[in-house]
């Protein structure tokens, strides 16, 4: 063999062996994705030091930190995650860098606040953020609806709640039901009603797509709850008629004189239980709700749907 | 009258990172050529021949002195319009193409626009490029750079034409060609001044030359005059291969080539080998005065400088 | 010779248009601007403003870029080449190469960017499937970073008259770096004492202040732009760009073209 040649083998095969090495590292790291938390780490983190950093083209860096935000959380959102850690810096990079990105608030009051899996569990974090942002667009009414909004469902601040609400509604072209919200907090705080109008409310105004999912989960669950409720108090009532319990949901309507077996919103009737519980067939399908839940029912970390 | 005179030009200038020293790369120069005539410049490199041209364009300032370009203060700007400039190596925009870029100077040269066409094709042809007219610069051969250079310093007609190196890589005939452009531009009445290192060029084609080593002019004058001013010496050449005996004993070189034979003489004892020769009947064939080249007397005068540099220093 | 200013700032702008650096860069402003449509669909709602941020921000950069680029090497590759030997031995004075050489490449830069933004329009038109009356904040945006190109090139042709291309290009980014915070800076000095004070004014005032230049975020938010502004930019801009050039002349007339 000459010289040249036997370069060109040996050259040949290392390439073709580093190839094959590149390629297996990185098949490795996929399989531990998952676990592995690669992305938890944020190079920078101070706001002032990356809106430096943009030279002057802090528009465009919002919109990359967003577009990383958002895909933070629906990534880990689809895996059930118990932590979300980067949520709240990103969404305030994003609001620092530029103020009047309104969605990345809406995001911030849908999933900053509300606890994990379905939320980082950070309230206050999501308080400060909503309060940022009101204070750089002082003539925006909504901001001030998705901080109610948190002090009503996740800290169950009902006053504060009510205060932000009728601050909200005098600000000029406000939407007319932030007053309405104002009043139903003052009379009917906790209630079903009050939980429904919200999620409606968030669901009507926003056009992101995880916040507008999110809310008809919640709207579902709330059915159900209500649902459920109903269901459990025809049992005891049937209960009290022929002192036994329904032997099957088909039962309970016809007693109940309902038009037809009851369904929840995936469509599935309703069950009863051997001892007088009423339940969802598919406990999955309603991350939400708080009812008809089997007593031992532990959410599975895997995703049921796909978005 | 005279074309350019050059009143004590002088230029150093700093070197060394740390520590400035001065290096002297003109000690002062007077020099004077006249018009209509072709002036050589002659010099090693790092004489200080580019320094000096550059001078006088403008592109560098000198320490001192002054120089007067067609009666004009060298500063002029009015000058610029009536001399050419051909620099050593010459490098043109490479995007362009030949016909671009005279069309280019001839703009800022001045060259109204109704001539300029005309004169571009004109002087296209004078050098030989024609028929590449239309090629960008970028694909152009050394030789060509060169004859584009030789191009845009004649464009506008100048009185006056400065050559750095203008032989400086071009093959024989490219350099047959220059020199017959620059005899050309002397019989149209244009002073020639150009600087070179290659003495056969000097000597073939220059009225008058300076020579300057280390940044000092060491001689100016006609080349006939310089190199007949070491001493002469005569070649004679007779019939026959013997070598008479008293014109050994003059210590004359002798040289026998074929059926004749070549001796070199002083002047001085010309009469004496001619005699010798008679006496024995020897066939003189002929008698040349030999001169010294131009390339003797250069590196004669250069070594000169250099002992007398080395004795002083 | 007015003229002579006309001539070298006409082959100026030929030579940037037949230097395939150029053509690349637009390509690849372009291949952004339709790479927007597609990150955009991230999130409707942002969609168009991710479309302008990004559509305007590479026009910018790149502009930046081809103003640095080109703009360092007009002179100082000049030199290096020694093409500039024989235009100067003409009836050429140097301070007319040096404004013609600036106005053939500002000259450049406005053509370049008036096809950046025939993409950054096109993208937007995909996205909206019409145009608002809002839009024609781009022009707004468009002219301050065309005012920013004017400042890059002076700066660029300063270094470049007594610099290396290298260093001439390190430095004139490092000044666009700077000068995108110039507003931090005046603070700093105003809130510094003594010889810092000095020193940090001085430099906050000589450096060159973006930060009233950059109305991208703003306008993709449908802000209006103050008439005010648009007219202390321009006065800004060309004053900076005036001293700069100035700079650039009295340092070219004095220097040694070796």
């Amino acid at each position: 063999m000459t010289s040249q040649s036997k370069i060109t083998v040996v050259s040949g095969i290392l390439l073709v062996v580093s190839l094959a090495g590149i390629s297996f590292v990185l098949h490795l790291e996929d399989q531990l994705r998952p676990q592995a938390t690669p992305d938890e780490v944020l190079f920078l983190s101070s706001p002032t030091m990356i809106k430096r950093a943009s030279l002057g083209y802090d528009g465009l860096a919002a919109c990359i930190y967003w577009t990383r935000a958002v895909q933070y959380f629906g990534y880990r959102h689809h895996y059930y995650a118990a932590s979300y850690n980067l949520l709240a810096p990103l969404l305030e990079i994003t609001a620092h860098l530029d103020p009047h990105l309104l969605v990345a608030y809406e995001f911030g009051s849908s999933f900053l606040a509300p606890p994990p899996p379905h939320g980082a569990g950070q309230p206050q974090r999501a308080v400060e953020l909503m309060q940022y942002g009101i204070q750089q667009n002082p003539g925006n009414w909504h901001l001030y609806y998705d901080l109610g909004f948190v002090y009503y469902m996740d800290l169950k601040d009902y006053k504060k709640a009510e205060e932000t609400f009728e601050r909200g509604s005098q600000v000029p072209n406000a939407h007319p039901f932030l007053k309405v919200l104002a009043a139903q907090m003052a009379q009917h705080a906790g209630e079903y009603d009050t939980a429904k109008m919200l999620w409606s409310a968030t669901y009507e105004t926003t056009q992101d797509e995880q916040i507008k999912e999110n809310a008809i989960e919640h709207l579902r669950a709330l059915r159900v709850d209500d649902d459920v409720a109903h269901l459990q108090e025809a049992v005891t009532r049937f209960g009290e008629h022929t002192g036994r319990l329904p032997a099957n949901i088909a039962e309970l309507a016809a007693a109940e004189h309902l038009p037809g077996i009851p369904l929840d919103p995936e469509g599935h009737p309703y069950k009863i239980t051997p001892e007088g519980r009423v339940e969802v067939r598919v406990p999955d399908d309603f991350p939400f709700a708080t009812r008809g839940l089997p007593p031992d029912y532990k959410p599975v970390p895997t995703p049921h749907s796909d978005h | 009258m005279v074309a350019i005179q050059i009143l004590g030009l002088e230029k150093s200038y700093s070197v060394g990172f740390w520590y400035k020293r001065q290096k002297r790369a003109l000690c002062p120069l007077h020099l004077e050529v006249e018009d209509g005539e072709i002036f050589g410049f002659l010099g090693p490199n790092g004489a200080g021949k580019t320094t000096t041209l550059k001078i006088l364009m403008g592109l560098v300032f000198p320490s001192a002195g002054s120089a007067r370009i067609l009666g004009k203060e060298w500063t002029d700007p009015a000058v610029k319009a009536q001399i050419g400039f051909l620099p050593e190596q010459p490098y043109f925009y490479d995007y362009l193409t030949a016909h671009e870029l005279l069309e280019y100077y001839g703009q800022l040269s001045g060259v109204p626009a109704k001539n300029r066409t005309h004169r571009v094709e004109q002087v296209l042809q004078q050098v030989g490029l024609r028929d590449v007219r239309g090629l960008q610069l970028r694909k152009f051969s050394k030789g060509m750079l060169q004859r584009v250079g030789i191009g845009q310093a004649i464009l506008h007609d100048p009185k006056l034409v400065f050559f750095d190196e203008p032989m400086s890589g071009l093959d024989p005939m490219g350099r047959r060609e220059v020199r017959d452009l620059m005899e050309q531009l002397k019989r149209e009445g244009k002073t020639v001044f150009f600087s070179t290192h290659i003495l056969s060029d000097a000597e073939a084609l220059c009225d008058r030359v300076a020579i300057i080593h280390k940044g000092e002019l060491l001689r100016v004058g006609a080349v006939d005059d310089l190199t007949s001013s070491v001493q002469g010496k005569v070649e004679l050449l007779w019939q026959g291969t013997q070598v008479p005996a008293s014109i050994k004993a003059l210590g004359a070189e002798c040289h026998v080539a074929g059926d004749k034979v070549r001796a070199i003489v002083n002047e001085t004892q010309q009469d004496a080998a001619i005699d010798a020769l008679r006496r024995e009947r020897l066939r003189l064939v002929s008698i040349i005065p030999v001169r010294t080249s131009l390339e003797a007397y250069f590196v004669e005068k250069l070594r000169h400088a250099e002992t007398t540099a080395g004795t002083t220093a | 010779m007015r003229t002579s200013i006309a001539y070298i700032a006409s082959n100026t702008f030929r030579e940037a248009v037949r230097d395939r650096v150029l053509y690349n860069l637009i390509a690849f402003a372009l291949l952004l601007s339709g790479a927007a449509i597609l990150v955009g669909q991230i999130s409707i709602e942002i969609e168009k403003l991710v479309v302008i941020n990004l559509g305007l921000t590479a026009v910018s950069l790149f502009g930046i870029v081809i103003a640095i680029f080109i703009g360092i090497g007009l002179v100082s590759k000049e030199i290096e080449k020694r093409t500039l030997y024989t235009v100067l031995s003409r009836p050429v004075r140097r301070w007319q190469f040096i404004v013609g050489k600036f106005f053939g490449l500002a000259g450049t830069l406005v053509v370049n960017t008036f096809f950046m933004a025939i993409g950054v329009f096109a993208a937007l038109f995909y996205v909206s499937h019409k145009f608002v009356k809002a839009d024609a904040l781009i022009f707004v945006a468009l002219y301050f970073i065309i005012l920013q190109f004017l400042i890059i090139c002076s700066l660029s042709l300063l270094f470049s008259s007594f610099s290396t291309p290298l260093l001439s290009a390190i430095f004139a980014f490092s000044l666009f770096v700077i000068g995108s915070f110039a507003e931090d800076l005046r603070n700093f000095a105003a809130m510094a004492h003594g010889i810092t004070r000095w020193l940090a004014t001085g430099a906050a005032y000589l450096v060159p202040n973006f930060s009233a230049f950059n109305v991208i975020t703003s306008i993709a938010h449908e802000q209006p732009v103050a008439g005010r502004l648009i007219l202390q930019n321009t006065v800004y801009a060309l004053f900076y760009a005036t001293m700069a050039l100035s700079g650039a002349v009295l340092i070219f007339e004095r220097r040694d073209l070796k």
